[in-house]
Formats: C-alpha cells, structure tokens, sequence
C-alpha cells in the first residue's frame, strides 16, 4: 500500500521537479499577499497571475512522469522533514490548483457586487486564501508527520480566519466555535504523534510503516490521530458544527472548505491508517460504519434543511460517508478490491469536490438573486435564473451519482469493490445514500418549477458568477466518461503497481 | 469495416442541440424551430443511413474506455435500428406537434432543450452497445423527462413529478445494482455476447435467476409492468407532445426495449428458457395486459384511459419475446414499432381535442366526429389498431403473437389475445360510437366545454399533420408488413439472427 502512495522511492529528486514544487507551494502564498496589498476587483489579472501556479504544476507533472515518484528530504537542523510527489499528490495538487484559482476568479466580482464588502475583510480573504492552498499543497506533498502537522494546523487557522472575514456577529460566533474544535482536533492529532514519536522514536511515514508493531500504544496513538483528523473532516457523529459555519460564511470560501479543507483531513487519515494499520480490518469497519451513519443521517439533515445553504452543508456530511467506506474496502482486502476501489475513492473525492465547489457557487449565486436564504423562496427560479439552477442541476447530478457524471463512475467503482470484496452491507449503504440524496436535490427543484407565484424583487447576478459555477459543474459532469484521464494521473510514476 | 462516426454524429444531432436551444433567447421561436426541424430531420437521415448499411452487412461501432474494464459503447445492430428508426421518426413528428401546442405558452425554451436531451437519450438507448452505456442513458432519460413531467409547474404537475421520479429513480438504482453485479461476475458485456453467461454451468444458475430478477425488476418501472407502473397515469399532466412521447417512445418503451435487450443479447433466449425464466415473464405480461385494461375500461378521462392501454400494449412487447419461437419474438419486437406509432396518434388526437375544444372526458366527446373530422379518422385508426383489426399495423402484431403462441405450445395465451382484444374493443368502440355516431354540440345540442378556432382546418395545421401522418404511418405498417425496411421485416431480421446462429 506505501507504494501507491509513493513513500517507497530510491530516485534522488531532479532539480527541475524541485524548484517546481517549491513554486506550486509557494506561488499562492505570493500571490496572495500581492493581492492583498492590490486588492483587485476583477477577476482576470488574479486569473492570468494564477496561471503562473498551474504552469509550474505542470512542468511538475511532466518531470515526474519522466523521472517517476520525487521524494525530498529537508534537514532543518535537528529537525528532518519528508516531501514527496507520485501521481495521487498530482491529482490532489491539481485539484486544489484549479478549485483555488475558481474561487479566485469569483471572488471579486462577488464581493464588489453582492456582498459591498467594507473594512478590511476583502484585503485579508487574498492572503489567506494564498495561505490555504500553500497549506493544502504541504499536505498533499508530506511524507512524514511533522509536515502533516505543521500543514494540518496552517490549514485549520486559515480556515477559522476565512469563515471570520463577514465581520458580522453570527459569523464571530461561528468561527469562534470552529477555531474551538480546530484546536481540539489539533491537539489530539499532536497527542498521537507524540505517542508515535515516543514508541519508535521517528515521523517520516515510511520508516514508521516499517517500525510500527500492533499493539495498545498504536491503537492509542490511531485513535488520538483518527478522532483528531475525523473531527476536522465532519464525520458523523463529529459533524454537527458544519452547517453553522458555513451558514455564515462568504460564498467563495464555503466552497473550498467543502471542497478541500474537509477533504485534506480526510486524506491524512486515510493515509496514515494505511500506512500504520494496513491490515486493521475490524478497526476499518469501525470506520466505515461510521460513513454508513453519515450517509444516512447527513442526507436526513439535508432533506430536512430549511436553508439552502444547510442543504449543501449537510449534503457534504453525507458524501462524506461515501469516503469512509474506502477504509474498510482498502485495509485488509485482496489486491484485486484494493486496485478497483482505489481508484473509485479518490475519483468520488474529485467529483465531490468539484461539485461541491460548483454547488455553493450556484447556491450563492442564486441566494443574491432572490435574496431569500430559503428552500422555499425559490419558487419560480427556473425561468428567472435558468443558468444558476442549471449549474445546480448538473452539481446535483453528480452529488446524486446519476450518469453520466463523476459520481456516477466513482459510484461504479465503489459499487464495484463492495461486491468483489463481498462486503454487502456498503452496497445497501451506497443505494441509500443515492435514494436519499435524489431526495434532497430534487426537493430543491420541485421549489424551483413552482410557476403560480407572484413576482417579487429580483435582481440576476453577474453573469461571470454563474459561467464560473458552471465550468465547475460541467467538470464534475465530463469527468464521468473521462475518467481514464485522473486513474491514468493516479498511475503515473508507479502510482499503481 | 467499420465507422464509428455515423452513430456519434446520430447521438450528437439531438444532443448538441440541447445547448444550442438555451442559448437563444426564449422569444426566437422562428430560429428555434428551424434548429429543432433540422436536426430532426438529419437524424432521420442518420438513421436511414444506418438501416441501409445495415442490409449491406456494414458494422458500425464507437467505443472508449471509461475505467478499466469499462467501455462506452455506441454500435448498430438490427434491434437498435428499430429503436433508432422509431424515434427519430417519432421526434420529428412530435417535434412538428409541440411547436404548435406549446405556441404562446412560457417556458418553450426549457421544453425544446429537455425535449431534445430526452430524445437524445432514447437514441443512446438505441444504440448502446452493451449494459453500461445502456445504463448512462436510461438514467439520462429519467432526467430529462422529469422537467417535462412537471413543465405545467402547478400542484398537480409536481406531484405527479415527485411520484415518477420516485419510481423511476429506485428502478434506475435497482438496475445499477444489477448492472455491477453482472459486470462483477462476468466483466464488461457486450450485447450479443450470449456465450458468456450461457459457459458459466449449471452452479451459477440461481445466481443468474436471481440477477435476471433485479434486472427485470429495474427495466420493468420504465416498463410499467403490474405492480410497478403507477407513475404511469399520473403523469398524464403533462402536455400533450410529453405524454404522447413518454407514451410511445421514450420512456415505457425504454423500459420494454431494455428487457428485450436482457432477454435475447445478455442471457440469450435459450438460457433464459431453460432457466424457467420465459414462463415468469409470460405469467407477468398477461397478468399486466389484462389487469390494465380492466383498469382502462374504468377510467372515464380520455388521457387516463390511453395510459392504461399503454400499460397494456407494452406488455404485447413482453408477451411476444416469453414464447419462444421465432413468431413470438417477431410478433414483440414489430410491436414496438406498431405500438408506437398508434398510441402516439391516439395521444396526438387526445391533444387536439383538448386544445380545440376543451374535451378532456370521454362523455364530452359526443359528435366531435361531425366537427374534427380527420382528428376523429385518425383516431379510429388508432384504436382500431389497438383493438388489432385488420389493416391496420395492430393486427399483425397479434396474428403472430397468436402464431407465437402455438408454436411455443401455449395456445392459452390465444385466449388471452381474445379477452384482451374484447376489452380493448369495450373500452375503444363506445369511444368512436360517441365520435360518430351520437349527437353533439355540432349537431345543435348542448356546447363544448372550451371551443377555440386555432387555424384554418379543424385545427392548426401544426397539430393536425403530425397526427395524421402518424395514422397514415400506423396503416402503412400493416399494409405493406411485408416489403423490405418495414417494422415486420427489420423484425424478422432480428429474429433469424436470434435462431439461427
């Protein structure tokens, strides 16, 4: 398992791939702050500027796959830190690049328009924002527990920071509450390294998966780690702060929380168990009930949302549950499931994160139409802001695991896997999750084919707003038929052995 | 040889034109009409294309991977063809129907774009090659249509939406499941690969039965087969064009088509007959023809009645593909096309009625013959259709399903051919007896209930010619059943290929 995710390497790093990895971490932190101190309110010179990042990116990409996985060690003193790229960090990095550069694009447009933000909050969200994608590249790059931690804890302040930037009192009350829970899952993830750290005396992931024997001191260690990382990813029964922190915070950032931020704890937990625990079935399944919870019970609170904003908030709960059920389909199964489920978790990571991304834009987007933050206020929306509910419909399509959308590819696999590992129970967990989730997205659309209601104040968003939706939403769509394009980034330099 | 670019250029037709219509403006009708009238009249052209090459032995095939192991496949094959050829020929007629229905009402825009995505997608089902991308459009087709369900946006409208997408949604699942399943089992199958189920032996038999029944049950939602048809009549709402394509060919007969698929290219006619399986599709169909029209006989709307005479007909389809013989299956698979082609007049009928003279009850319709004459032609042809007399294309359909019958050592199921034709009649005669022959409002007693002047005929022009054409279409197909490119003929193709391997 430590090979697919690229911690087995004997390559020394080419300078090339350095300096460009190098400029994929630091790039958006530079950006940002320029943009912080510019402040600019179009979207296209951050657009073009922005592009210098994804160039990098790619002239990455291509060293690797000449060169095959790069793993860097920095030696900061007493202190070692592990880097390494193999074509999941790609993936990730790309998506990141991309999502970041979405949000960018929408950002000015949105808070010169429709927020008329005032103060400093629109001069902090470009640093920050820089800071955010700089943290999550640190992750995806982190080979050993240090960076992971260091990534963790920037990411997690950045994001308490962003949800704070409304200024308004329910956003202070939110955030502070998520700044509470971001330092408890901190500290317990910092428990667990430390008690790993104690017992073997290293961090770098893999000479930990060498050392490591099972035993009480690494299920201690496990648990600190998992419910630390579980807690920051929302999984059920840790998920009840989500909807209230995104309730108030600005449309673009909502959606890289969802997008990324959930999902980059998602990711270190994953990593970790399978590097440490690859063969911990009983403790998988553990987790793996707990998706099944989150499905059914997130889909539940997103039927029962009365916010459109909830519905989406609860709906990332529930797609969450989905992830989860990678655990017990990756640790202690056969290579056979392992290959297929692969590449089915980290395409449904893809296709959620962009259509999660995609649906908080479109929400946002037809929140400042109608300026109602209610499910049932928007009757009549389909003929008033057909281009909004289309980029939420082509979201939903793909949220739903509907052909012929990401989702739904990513659906196939896990669907897929359950039954060549002969795990039942996820396949009725899935076909739940897909019931319940048809559930609250099309409960959204009966509100917006409502046609005898009287017409009220109205005003359409910038059309710029709702083209960069859609490019998102379509992404997640054409990623259906496409997926041979990502599983073959996920298998470059020896990804996939 | 092979050309993969005719069956993409086919889909693409109808597919691209989905976008192209949202991006004009929702006032240019004229600009959408053009677009729409062309791309349904070049897909027709594909299609003929196809049919000829077809008879030349040409293959056409498109196909690339989506994940390992999964292929997207377009390809052509006789079946597919008869599918393609209906609705491409039925898009353009309904196409030509609901420019004139839906004149001056709102929302054109989102109809013609969902209209043609549903098309679209009825395309792809035609010309899918194997379970996957079968699967990808008929879940496709469940989307586009729900937007037409509930195009009228009142109560009524969305809940009769809310209950089709409840079962269409489930069913959809159900099949995926199925669909996995059988990808698990065997990996990637391409339709007309019967040798793979049929090699696995004897052990893996209770597993293919219970397969084929998760199958059977996510196909036989869109099939409306008893007890899984209740969306069906609800969502009668629908504007006129909608009902009459969901009706005749999008959605019930993807359903029907896809269990047609199942049971000849997946399992192979000879594993499902020996797997006992025929004898439960026959015991399924005639239980749904039967209990339909009893329930059609007790509807007094016209719209509701051709709903469950839809459930009805449709089981034919089911019927004739359970006996097994080369009869049975040419009399099922002709009657794909055959029931198309009426119940798409009957539905355009019911449309003009209603729109012309606010008739929505049957007991409104007194004399309406005197008034709308050819509307009133064109739909005895329908119902005399249905009932199977002869000329019309119905009749064939139930001579060889007789034949089938025999020949497959059931002639039973003559008996029920005989019950059910009497209950057609009973609910279809006091229809055209009312048409005709009682006096109405024409003849100075009482009034219509919403009469409006909406051309220069008894109609407009927009929905009189489509209807007429397809009532034409419906008395060709009988008429000349046996000269080359007929439904019959395409059929028997189908037929040969299926016995004679």
């Amino acid at each position: 398992m430590i090979e697919r995710l690229g911690l087995v390497t004997t390559q020394l790093p080419t300078t090339g791939s350095s300096m460009m990895t190098l400029l994929v971490v630091l790039l958006p932190l530079l950006l940002g702050m320029l943009g912080g101190a510019w402040r600019p309110w179009r979207g296209w010179p951050g657009l073009v500027v922005a592009l210098l990042s994804l160039l990098a990116l790619v002239w990455l990409t291509q060293q690797i796959a000449t060169h095959g996985t790069q793993a860097w060690v920095l030696d900061l003193g007493t202190l070692t830190l592990h880097w390494r790229a193999n074509g999941l960090t790609l993936l990730l990095l790309l998506l990141t690049q991309l999502l970041v550069l979405a949000s960018a694009a929408y950002a000015p447009a949105y808070l010169c328009d429709a927020v008329q933000a005032r103060g400093r909050g629109p001069a902090w969200l470009w640093p920050l924002m820089g800071l955010l994608a700089t943290s999550l590249s640190l992750i995806w790059l982190a080979a050993d527990l240090l960076s992971l931690y260091i990534g963790l804890e920037l990411m997690g302040l950045t994001a308490v920071g962003l949800m704070l930037l409304p200024g308004r009192e329910e956003a202070l009350a939110a955030g502070m509450r998520y700044l509470l829970l971001a330092l408890i899952g901190s500290l317990a993830f910092l428990l667990g390294v430390a008690l790993l750290l104690g017992g073997w005396g290293r961090l770098d992931l893999a000479g930990l998966a060498e050392a490591v024997e099972p035993g009480p001191l690494l299920w201690v260690a496990m648990a600190l780690l998992s419910a630390g990382l579980l807690l920051k990813a929302a999984a059920f029964p840790l998920h009840a702060w989500l909807a209230p922190v995104h309730g108030s915070a600005w449309t673009p950032v909502s959606a890289l929380h969802a997008a990324l931020v959930i999902k980059a704890s998602f990711f270190i937990a994953l990593q970790l168990w399978l590097v440490l625990a690859p063969r911990a079935a009983m403790a998988a399944w553990l987790v793996g009930g707990m998706g099944a919870a989150a499905v059914v019970w997130g889909g539940l609170l997103a039927w029962r949302a009365d916010k459109l904003k909830d519905v989406v908030a609860w709906s990332t709960v529930s797609q969450l549950g989905y992830l989860l059920i990678a655990f017990p389909l990756l640790i202690g199964t056969s290579q056979a499931v392992v290959s297929i489920a692969w590449g089915g978790v980290w395409l449904q990571l893809l296709a959620h994160s962009l259509a999660k991304a995609a649906m908080f834009l479109a929400v946002g987007n037809l929140m400042l139409a109608t300026g109602e933050s209610r499910v049932s206020g928007l009757a009549g929306a389909s003929r008033r802001f057909p281009l909004s509910l289309l980029s939420f419909g082509i979201a939903a399509i793909s949220l739903v695991g509907l052909p012929p959308s990401a989702g739904f590819t990513a659906k196939w696999l896990l669907l897929h896997a359950s039954l060549a590992a002969g795990q039942w129970p996820w396949l009725v967990v899935l076909a739940l999750g897909t019931l319940l989730s048809a559930a609250y997205m099309f409960r959204v659309f009966r509100y917006s084919f409502v046609e005898d209601v009287e017409l009220q104040d109205y005003r359409p968003v910038p059309l710029r707003m709702d083209l960069i939706a859609m490019a998102l939403a379509l992404a997640s769509l054409l990623l259906g038929l496409t997926a041979s394009w990502p599983l073959a980034i996920l298998a470059i330099a020896g990804g996939v052995p | 040889m092979s050309q993969g670019w005719l069956p993409l250029i086919t889909l693409a037709t109808s597919l691209l034109v989905a976008p192209l219509i949202l991006l004009l403006p929702e006032r240019a009708w004229r600009a959408r009409a053009v677009l729409n009238l062309s791309a349904a009249l070049l897909k027709l052209l594909l299609v003929g294309l196809m049919v000829v090459g077809l008879y030349q032995g040409r293959e056409f095939a498109f196909g690339f991977t989506v994940v390992p192991g999964v292929e997207f496949l377009l390809r052509v094959d006789a079946l597919g063809m008869m599918f393609a050829g209906l609705s491409s020929l039925l898009w353009l007629a309904t196409t030509v129907y609901a420019i004139g229905y839906l004149e001056d009402s709102p929302n054109r825009k989102r109809f013609f774009a969902f209209f043609s995505l549903c098309v679209a997608s009825t395309t792809g089902i035609a010309l899918a090659g194997n379970f996957f991308t079968f699967l990808l459009f008929y879940e496709l087709l469940t989307l586009s249509t729900y937007p037409l369900v509930v195009h009228r946006g009142h109560s009524a409208a969305l809940a009769a939406g809310t209950v089709y997408l409840r079962y269409t949604l489930s069913g959809g699942l159900v099949l995926l499941l199925g669909v996995v399943a059988l990808h698990a089992l065997v990996g990637d199958v391409t339709f007309g690969e019967r040798e793979m189920l049929r090699d696995l032996g004897p052990e893996y038999h209770s597993l293919l039965i219970g397969l084929f029944l998760v199958l059977l049950l996510g196909l036989g939602v869109k099939a409306a087969l008893v007890p899984l048809h209740g969306w069906l009549p609800r969502a009668m709402v629908a504007p006129a064009p909608v009902s009459a394509l969901l009706h005749a060919v999008a959605v019930v007969k993807a359903g029907a088509f896809g269990i047609v698929r199942l049971v000849y290219d997946v399992y192979g006619i000879q594993l499902t007959f020996e797997l006992g399986l025929l004898t439960l599709l026959t015991a399924l169909s005639v239980f749904t023809i039967l209990y339909a029209s009893l329930r059609a006989l007790a509807q007094q709307e016209l719209k509701p009645r051709l709903a469950y005479s839809t459930i009805s007909q449709v089981s034919y389809i089911v019927l004739g593909i359970s006996l097994f013989g080369p009869f049975g299956t040419i009399a099922g698979l002709a009657h794909i096309m055959h029931q198309g082609l009426m119940k798409v007049t009957l539905f355009y009928c019911a449309g003009n009625y209603a729109e012309e003279l606010g008739i929505h009850r049957i007991d409104e319709m007194n004399g309406a013959g005197r008034r709308m004459p050819l509307t009133s032609l064109a739909f005895t042809v329908g119902a005399l259709g249905m009932i199977g007399l002869p000329p019309v294309a119905g009749f064939i359909s139930k001579w060889y399903l007789g034949v089938g019958a025999v020949q497959a050592g059931m002639p039973w199921v003559i008996g029920v051919l005989v019950a059910s034709s009497l209950l057609n009649a009973a609910y279809f005669l006091p229809i055209l007896h009312r048409l005709w022959f009682r006096a109405g409002p024409e003849h100075g007693k009482g009034q219509w209930p919403e009469e409006r002047r909406l051309g220069r005929f008894e109609t407009s022009g927009w929905l009189l010619w489509p209807t007429l054409a397809t009532a034409v279409f419906s008395l060709l197909a009988g008429l000349l059943a046996g000269v080359p490119f007929s439904p019959l003929d395409l059929a028997t193709l189908v037929a040969t290929e299926e016995y004679l391997p």
